[in-house]
């Protein structure tokens, strides 16, 4: 694998929209036309190079491109948008929309991610050392078809709504994840360390597991009774969860949710 | 300004009775004119020269068209347009912005565009809405179908007060035709209901949809408005709804029309053609409706054809988009305009896989094919109804190509097939047909016909140039040619100014808006003033005062001055 650092140079005080940081788009490309991408910061438009020190070598294929931005950009946001292959490497935390639309490759942040990380993903993976923002892995605003495919892996905390419209896919929290999680899930896979109030609301189909405690559940789900060692696809959890089904205020709901028993 | 020559081209100009034929089109001071010295010659050799499209319905602008923006941002993300020298930034995609529509509809060699439902209460903001729409010529067709006033005045037998009440409205919003949605049906929504015959009357007003249809004809023709009525019949998009539709075309049987025109627009009949009794055996029934409307004098149809993949659905028909959106459980939205009508919004998904969606895709192409005469037909998709109206072009190609058509219905659910009759239909249209169906019929049902939808001599300089060569190309086999030409013009000329070469804008102009301007008698006037004075201060949300729209909301406005001082 072929490795482009970026070194981020002064950085703006609010958003740089830099969905150029991407494998798919550095490869073939020489560091003269990587640093000319452009990036947008309020309304003016600039070119990547103004934002990082740019260095390495670029792959001729998105497959053999990697990615290390070297430090901390906790404004930069649409990293990895759309990527179908190769792999990102943020030494620090970054903004929100990391890893949006990807469809393959993987991204590494070894700081914290923003809000919308993971937005209807559809393939690859995309691994968070420290806590993710709101919305991680959700639908667009208003798209009720959301993330279709994928692995997300945060080994922190999460906020709100993780999983919005979850429609496939996997995104695993260890620690834990405020309000709504898994809203209006249909399809996959949504494991949590711990969870606060209206876990699964809206779900149709799919999975949630919470490993550790729930605030409040719904009065909406249904108990189903005390399962050891479940299994969901190949994923396999230790211990005696509680089993219910849910959410029944919507038709047809066919969610699953298990909690982990005490 | 000065003049342009659209030189030898092959005109399609069915109004004059030009199929096809070498000529040159002189324009001069934004006319067709006989002949032109000093003008700049376009050269149209292998192109096709059409009048500039006319587009009858299509929700372009108002109450629910915003609603539909709002409910969905994930709409806007589809098709995202950045600023340029010329055009605004712009996106949307089955709800386009305000100047997104007039860009993309110029890019298709339109240049007139009527608004299909103008909430009267809605007015200002609709106007507002047109306003910000470039490159057209806009009129609106203006709700009341479901109007208080209208339907006390019928109820009553007062056709005159009735009458004199339509044409202040008109004025008062600046609209421009009699619109009629789910007559009744919108009134009974507000109480949680709906009509499903003619025959069901409306809560508190104990009217029928039957008397407020054949009530309005009568208003219309006394008026004598260009437009006829325009109808969105009961029962939209139901299982079976045929037998409804059947009926309601008898309705203003009789009825001689005041103009040279049809008395009675069924809009969207695509939607209003379904024979079966549950979605299982959904079915078309399009040859029945075909075959009415072939022996009919009164009726003409516009087609709102469905075009498969994602869109928004959104009309003045509150109960029908509630009871689609528990069919889809998708997002819903209703609005309730006080006293006139209570639209809805909801995304709506036709899928090829979908035996129900496969069904409607062939309603509209039948209903198209089946009916013999082209003056009868015209071309929709009632906007966004059944596909966002850029997808016109493909449209266009199928009814162009049977060889088309049947490519279509081997990736589309074998219902299709079954349940309809296209794949029995050879009939392909020609040019002269196409221009019929989108231009010059839709002028004539418009009543616009003087101005618009021709190449005639004093004619509004109003043109499309195709990169067609009908004595080349057969539709028939190169349908994927005739879909791409017919998506962007060589030329598109408004008003004698080209303002879009080769599918790019380069020019953006302000268009017309036509309005209403119906006298009626005085003392008819007076009485009726003082309904409105007494309702507006005892029911409405606003003062009258502040309910009419005045001229400054209008782009150039243009009254079109009626005479219906004869009615008392």
């Amino acid at each position: 694998m072929k490795e482009v650092v970026l070194t981020p140079k002064e950085q703006p005080s609010y958003g740089l929209i830099a969905e150029c940081i991407s494998c798919d788009v550095f490869a073939g490309k020489s560091i003269d036309e990587i640093k000319a991408l452009p990036v947008y910061y309020g309304n003016k438009q600039g070119e990547l190079g103004d934002f990082f020190e740019i260095s390495g070598e670029v792959a001729s294929s998105a497959e053999e491109q990697r990615i290390v931005i070297a430090g901390d950009v906790p404004k930069t946001r649409w990293i990895g948008k759309e990527m179908s292959a190769g792999e990102i490497v943020v030494k620090g935390s970054a903004e929100m929309y990391v890893g949006a639309w990807m469809r393959g490759g993987k991204i590494i942040v070894e700081g914290n991610v923003g809000a919308f990380s993971g937005m209807l993903m559809q393939g690859g993976e995309l691994y968070v050392k420290g806590n993710a923002g709101d919305y991680l892995g959700c639908s667009y605003r208003g798209e009720w078809r959301g993330m279709r495919g994928g692995t997300i892996i945060v080994e922190g905390n999460a906020g709100m709504e993780v999983g919005q419209n979850l429609n496939g896919g996997r995104i695993f929290v260890k620690g834990s994840v405020e309000s709504f999680a898994g809203v209006r899930m249909k399809k996959g896979l949504l494991v949590v360390g711990s969870a606060t109030d209206r876990v699964g609301a809206q779900m149709v189909g799919g999975t949630i597991v919470v490993l550790g405690n729930v605030l409040r559940l719904l009065p909406s789900f249904d108990p189903a009774g005390e399962v050891e060692n479940p299994s969901v696809a190949d994923e396999s959890f230790e211990g005696v969860f509680n089993k219910y089904t849910g959410d029944h205020a919507e038709r047809h709901a066919k969610g699953v949710l298990y909690v982990r028993k005490e | 300004m000065s003049g342009l020559i659209l030189k030898n081209g092959y005109v399609y100009d069915p109004l004059n009775g030009i199929k096809g034929e070498k000529m040159d089109i002189c324009i001069e001071n934004g006319k067709i004119v006989e002949e032109v010295s000093d003008a700049k010659v376009i050269d149209c050799s292998g192109k096709v020269v059409m009048p500039g499209g006319v587009e009858i319905h299509s929700h372009l602008a108002g109450g629910k068209v915003n609603v539909g923006r709002m409910l969905r941002p994930e709409d806007h993300l589809k098709n995202v347009y950045p600023k340029t020298k010329l055009t605004r930034a712009a996106n949307g995609y089955s709800t386009p912005s305000t100047f997104l529509t007039g860009y993309l509809y110029a890019k298709l060699g339109y240049t007139t565009a009527f608004t299909a439902a103008l909430p009267p209460l809605m007015a200002r903001h609709t106007h507002e809405e047109l306003h910000d729409i470039p490159m057209l010529d806009k009129g609106a067709l203006t709700l009341m179908g479901n109007n208080w006033f209208i339907m006390r005045y019928l109820k009553r037998g007062d056709v005159e007060l009735a009458a004199a009440f339509v044409a202040w409205l008109l004025k008062a919003v600046k609209g421009y035709a009699i619109k009629v949605v789910n007559p009744g049906g919108g009134e009974a929504w507000g109480w949680g209901r709906d009509v499903r015959s003619l025959d069901d009357p409306v809560p508190h007003f104990d009217i029928t949809p039957r008397e407020i249809i054949s009530g309005l004809v009568k208003v219309n023709e006394m008026l004598a408005l260009p437009h006829s009525i325009h109808l969105h019949a009961n029962n939209l998009g139901r299982v079976g709804n045929f037998a409804t539709t059947l009926e309601t075309m008898q309705v203003p049987n009789g009825t001689k029309p005041a103009r040279e025109r049809q008395v009675l627009q069924l809009t969207h009949a695509q939607f209003h053609s379904y024979g079966g009794d549950s979605w299982k055996n959904f079915a078309s029934e399009a040859e029945s409706i075909a075959k009415a409307v072939n022996s009919n004098e009164n009726v003409i149809i516009d087609i709102g054809q469905v075009v498969f993949g994602d869109t928004t659905t959104m009309t003045a028909d509150g109960p029908m988009e509630y009871y689609l959106s528990s069919l889809t459980g998708l997002k819903w939205a209703n609005k309730n305009i006080e006293l006139e009508t209570s639209p809805g919004v909801t995304p709506f998904v036709y899928s090829k896989r979908s035996p129900v969606s496969a069904v409607q895709w062939a309603v509209g192409l039948e209903l198209a094919l089946h009916i013999n005469d082209a003056w009868k037909v015209l071309l929709t998709t009632d906007h966004p109804n059944g596909a966002p109206f850029f997808k016109y072009p493909t449209i266009i190609a199928w009814l162009m190509s049977s060889k088309y058509r049947e490519e279509t219905m081997k990736e589309v659910h074998s219902a299709a097939q079954k349940n309809t009759t296209l794949a029995t239909i050879d009939r392909e249209y020609d040019f002269y047909e196409i221009a019929t169906i989108t231009r010059a019929g839709q002028a004539k049902s418009l009543g616009i016909q003087e101005t618009k939808g021709h190449l005639g001599v004093g004619a509004d300089a109003d043109v499309a140039v195709y990169d067609i060569n009908p004595e080349e190309i057969d539709p028939s086999r190169d349908y994927k040619l005739i879909e791409e030409k017919f998506a962007r013009t060589s030329y598109t000329i408004k008003g004698g100014e080209i303002v879009v070469k080769d599918g790019e804008i380069v020019k953006v102009v302000q268009g017309k808006t036509l309005y209403i301007d119906a006298r009626v008698d005085e003392s008819l006037e007076r009485e009726v003033m003082r309904d409105i004075d007494y309702y507006f201060k005892r029911f409405y949300s606003v003062n009258l005062a502040n309910y009419p729209v005045q001229e400054v909301y209008l782009t150039n406005p243009t009254p079109v001055q009626i005479d219906a001082t004869n009615v008392r």
